[in-house]
């Protein structure tokens, strides 16, 4: 067993300095490998026990998630006495769960509650006195864990309930198929695509409000974006000062921030202002345009600002063809100036179906608006969860991927493949529901086939 | 007078299905063996329905076979009729059914058992059975025979404190009115073994001379000659034919106006019943809504009229079960030969057993079939061969055999009955093998005669048999693994694009061409692109072949199974040394025993928590 690998939040789950996911297994190191790009040159893999190398946790595509300190222990020098990753990355959540997804997507294994230390335990790196401490632990945490997971669940909703007896319904109907060919005859291929829908139907739901909840743990990514002058920093301090949470030392007009954290409307935002983007041949600040453009794309949502006194320039259009229409509140900033280059009728032309703003945002005129569209947005963005109020952790939200995942596998395959084949696929996603649960409900399927079928010849 | 009639190694009681299979495994293993039956006649008698096989049994038979047991051969030697059930719904879940001719089953194994050498059969009521500081040492008969013996397996069916209902009648009774054994009961209370009550029942019988059969649908067997063992020849008699019928709304409303009459429903019945096999009364009840149920007329033999209503399992009062048959289309003038009764009787709860079927509380004994609480022929010889194979191990000092859920049906049986706590009468069904898709019907030969082989049951003839279709087997696979084609073969271009089969992209393997769904072995045989072999050859490679991705998620799973199986649990551990456990897990691990981490997880109310302190102690007493 402890040839797999693990992963887990070490640090608690909220705002902080920094967050750490740690990691155990032996070649765990040479595994992160694939996802770390170091700033300088040094492998990962190449390292010694007990250091630590800057670089970036890189996502699917190779862009760059979060800057992070990599602190490696090689077996049997660490904690767990396996090789040992511990991923220092930037505080907030957000940043935090992206580098533990990405260990997952390596094939990394979550944690069980209290594993690192059963495996410290197990490789020796604890004084046998210390193993009913251990024990004590694991069983708290073990009972708690799963108690805490389900009350989250339990009470707001009886969806996972539902989801089940769907699954057992499906179950029941092809095992006693199986089982009973006499008396029940063949699998009834409509009813069961129906089935198979509804459930699809009810995870999706309860997927997409455990994502619109994500938004109010997690936060999203925002970025001000527009050429230079045209008002971003100026955006920036307007939106700090007016939720007042972060009191910059020095007001002033030319603060230079180039992110932050705020909170709009009880969404954490990570807002970060662009470096300026224009054509340019200055080498230097050639790159630091490509870095702009690697957050744009990026980010969960885009302000873009126009000047109005300048017009809307082939520079302007060049970023905003960039960038997907779906993520960009258009704000049309200084629209106090006299002298106004951009009309409506352009407006509407150039940005049809877009949200667009006009705003003066030395005046903190327009900011009401903007934050109002910003919370339509990002809450638009997840599919509306029919109104379901469900906290989703990351474990259930793997499991419920996954039943996911084999239900549809069901639901394409059940006209070609044979019952017991498909039966692999029903049975598994009632499997790996359970794990929500803690239960084994293979006897649930035995008991519900005599519920609903005449048995018995 | 108890006087010292002889010594074996081991003494099997009972001779239905369980013990003549345990019987002939000891034996055949080269035990002196002694099978004690109250009655010759009455060997490896079918009480109930007249058929061996269907989902999941047909499974165990050929597993039984595949050991090196009887069953298989003697039904082939027996049956009427053969049907292969499921054939649309994948190789995993097929199972071939047999109607059997039941005296001729019975006169085919008594012949078997005298012709075994090593092997004495004895008919006697054992009344006691000695324990010497919780080891058996002997038995003694009801006309004071005493045998010593170094092992027993027992197996008496339902015949403990039997007790037959049929209506408002009640008397102390085995199956097929025979005598019940009663001091043996209380025989086992004495040595401190714990004892359940369960019930089940049969249909009434009918003469095949007073059915109407122009008013029910014919049910002929199969033309394909199937066989259950892998080494019968193939059958050459005449099959016959079942007959199906349905009881009407008229059935439905007798059943109802007598059910104040119906043991079932006036709390006489106390045993419980088995879900899977319910009286018609219950479903009449349960399933009020539907207004007809199948009924199935099917042969007790060639020599004989009687016939079995299947489906018509019933307790009900005799001049009830009449007027119910006579209600049924086909069955107007029906006379009833043998009334339908209900049997409760004791049965030894099987989590005391351990893996290998033997008693942890008696050393030396072994308990197996309906006594370990299941039902079922094949359920039974599949525990008879298992007891019959470690009694015979245990005497002879060598290790244990225990099959696991990952190796044979036989696994999940035996795995299920001694660490949960059944609350019916056990059945194997399929949907209690997590790795169903492995253990098919098909394969069993290969899962286990090379087992069979090393514990000593396989004889030369059957591994002969196995060893020629294992090299056939893999010689057609390799050559379809290693013969290729391009797109440049015009000749398979042809037969693709015959077939509506998409063209060949690259070099391609006939073994890969096999995959699709619109290629099939027999085409590939009729158009010469491979040699024609036995079918039972060629099925294995096509199944292999085409179901090869779902088969590699089922490894993929067991070999996440065997990790914990593999994490043994010493025998002495002493389970109140280990710390934190909870009340529940404790007294369950106490009394089960597991034999591993993995055993230990399917006990039901062990907590993944008490998984995880299990396995930290044991790892702190192997430091």
């Amino acid at each position: 067993m402890n040839e797999e690998l693990i992963a887990a939040l070490s640090t608690p789950p909220g705002e902080g300095g920094i967050g750490i996911v740690r990691l155990s297994g032996n070649g765990v190191i040479e595994r992160v490998n694939q996802i770390f790009s170091p700033a300088k040159g040094c492998r990962l893999v190449d390292k010694g026990g007990f250091t630590l190398t800057l670089g970036w946790i890189t996502d699917k595509d190779g862009s760059k998630i979060d800057q992070v300190l990599m602190g490696i222990m090689r077996a049997p020098h660490s904690y767990t006495g396996e090789d040992v990753v511990e991923i220092n990355c930037h505080g907030g959540s957000l940043p935090v769960r992206r580098c533990l997804q990405r260990c997952l997507d390596l094939g990394l294994r979550l944690a069980e509650p209290g594993e690192f230390t059963k495996r410290a335990f197990l490789n020796g790196r604890l004084d046998l006195s210390q193993a009913e401490a251990v024990i004590d632990v694991i069983r708290a945490k073990t009972n708690r864990g799963l108690q805490l997971a389900m009350l989250q669940l339990e009470g707001k909703s009886r969806y996972i309930e539902e989801i089940e007896d769907d699954l057992l319904r499906i179950n029941a109907m092809v095992e006693a198929s199986l089982d009973f060919p006499d008396e029940v005859g063949d699998l009834d291929n409509d009813e069961a695509l129906v089935i198979l829908g509804e459930i699809l139907n009810k995870l999706d739901k309860l997927l997409a409000a455990g994502r619109r909840n994500e938004v109010y743990r997690d936060g999203v990514e925002v970025v001000i974006c527009g050429k230079p002058n045209v008002g971003k920093s100026s955006l920036l301090n307007a939106l700090l000062r007016k939720e007042k949470a972060i009191v910059t030392d020095i007001p002033g007009t030319t603060r230079d921030v180039v992110e932050d954290y705020i909170n709009i409307r009880g969404i954490p935002v990570k807002i970060m202002d662009t470096a300026g983007i224009r054509y340019t041949e200055d080498l230097v600040e050639k790159i630091g345009v490509e870095k702009s453009r690697e957050v744009i794309e990026n980010a969960d949502l885009l302000i873009f600002m126009l000047d109005i006194a300048e017009g809307i320039s082939p520079d302007d259009m060049d970023i905003y063809n960039r960038v997907d229409p779906e993520r960009v509140i258009v704000l049309v900033n200084k629209d106090d100036l006299e002298s106004k280059k951009i009309s409506p009728a352009q407006l509407e032309r150039l940005f049809a179906g877009v949200k667009v703003i006009r705003t003066s945002v030395i005046n903190e005129v327009g900011l009401d608006e903007l934050e109002q569209a910003v919370e339509d947005k990002v809450l638009s963005g997840a599919i509306p969860g029919d109104g379901l109020d469900i906290m989703i952790n990351l474990r259930q939200k793997g499991a419920l991927e996954c039943t996911r995942e084999q239900v549809w596998n069901a639901s394409q395959t059940l006209q070609v493949v044979p019952l017991d084949c498909l039966a692999i696929d029903i049975w598994g996603a009632l499997e790996t529901l359970g794990e929500i649960s803690g239960k084994s409900l293979k006897e649930d399927v035995i008991d519900r086939i005599f519920h609903d079928f005449c048995i018995g010849k | 007078m108890i006087y010292e009639a002889g010594k074996y190694e081991i003494i099997v009681i009972g001779a239905g299905h369980a013990g003549c299979e345990a019987a002939l495994a000891s034996a055949r293993m080269g035990c002196r063996t002694l099978l004690v039956t109250m009655s010759v006649e009455y060997i490896a008698l079918m009480p109930c329905n007249p058929s061996i096989g269907g989902p999941a049994k047909a499974q165990l038979v050929r597993e039984i076979d595949a050991l090196g047991g009887e069953m298989g051969v003697n039904i082939d030697k027996s049956s009427i009729q053969m049907r292969m059930i499921n054939t649309g719904k994948g190789p995993a879940v097929q199972a071939l059914r047999a109607q059997a001719d039941k005296h001729e089953y019975g006169r085919e194994m008594i012949k078997t058992i005298l012709g075994q050498p090593g092997l004495d059969l004895l008919m006697a009521e054992v009344e006691d059975l000695e324990a010497d500081e919780g080891r058996v040492k002997a038995i003694v008969t009801r006309t004071g025979a005493r045998y010593e013996c170094q092992a027993i397996v027992l197996t008496t069916g339902t015949y403990l404190k039997g007790r037959i209902i049929t209506g408002e009648v009640i008397y102390d009774g085995g199956p097929g009115n025979q005598f019940p054994a009663v001091r043996l009961s209380d025989n086992l209370r004495d040595l401190g073994i714990k004892l359940g009550r369960f019930k089940t029942g049969t249909p009434p019988r009918i003469d095949r001379t007073s059915v109407d059969f122009s008013r029910t649908e014919e049910q002929p067997g199969d033309d394909y000659p199937w066989r259950f063992s892998y080494i019968s020849p193939p059958p050459q008699r005449e099959q016959l034919s079942c007959w199906l019928t349905h009881s009407t709304p008229q059935t439905h409303r007798i059943v109802m106006e007598n059910i104040d009459r119906a043991p079932m429903f006036t709390g006489v019945i106390q045993g419980r019943g088995p879900r899977y096999c319910p009286s018609f009364e219950d479903k009449v009840v349960r399933f009020s809504h539907k207004a007809s149920h199948q009924l199935f007329i099917e042969p007790e033999g060639r020599d004989t009229d009687e016939m079995y209503v299947q489906g018509l399992n019933t307790s009900l009062p005799e001049d009830v079960q009449i007027r119910v048959l006579r209600s049924i289309p086909g069955l107007e003038n029906v006379h009833m030969i043998r009334t339908g009764y209900a049997i409760e009787y004791d049965y030894v709860i099987p989590t005391q057993a351990s893996l290998t079927l033997e008693n942890k509380v008696v050393t030396g004994l072994f308990t197996a079939g309906q006594i370990n609480g299941t039902s079922g022929y094949e359920e039974a010889a599949a525990q008879g061969l298992i007891a019959g194979i470690n009694a015979a191990l245990k005497v002879q000092a060598r290790e244990p055999f225990i099959l696991r859920r990952s190796d044979a049906y036989i696994g999940v049986l035996i795995d299920d009955l001694v660490t949960k706590y059944a609350e019916e009468p056990y059945r194997m069904l399929t949907s209690r093998a997590e790795y169903r898709l492995l253990l098919r019907q098909d394969n069993a030969d290969l899962r286990l005669t090379e087992m069979g082989r090393d514990i000593g049951l396989v004889d030369d003839y059957r591994w002969d048999i196995f060893k020629d279709k294992k090299a056939r087997l893999e010689k057609g696979i390799l050559f379809l693994q290693t013969t290729t084609f391009t797109p440049a073969d015009k000749e398979m271009a042809h037969y693709l694009s015959d077939r509506s089969s998409a063209p060949l992209r690259d070099r391609t393997s006939l073994w890969e061409l096999l995959r699709r769904p619109e290629i099939r072995i027999d085409g590939l045989i009729a158009s010469g692109w491979m040699a024609a072999g036995a079918d039972e050859v060629m099925d294995q490679i096509q199944i292999q072949c085409k179901y090869e991705g779902y088969i590699n998620k089922q490894l993929d799973q067991v070999r996440r199974f065997e990790k914990l199986e593999n994490k043994q649990i010493p025998v002495d551990i002493d389970y109140d040394q280990v710390y934190s456990l909870s009340n529940e897990a404790l007294q369950k691990l106490k009394e089960i025993r597991p034999a591993s981490i993995g055993h230990a997880s399917r006990i039901s109310g062990v907590t993944p928590a008490d998984i995880n302190i299990l396995w930290i102690s044991l790892e702190k007493r192997r430091n």
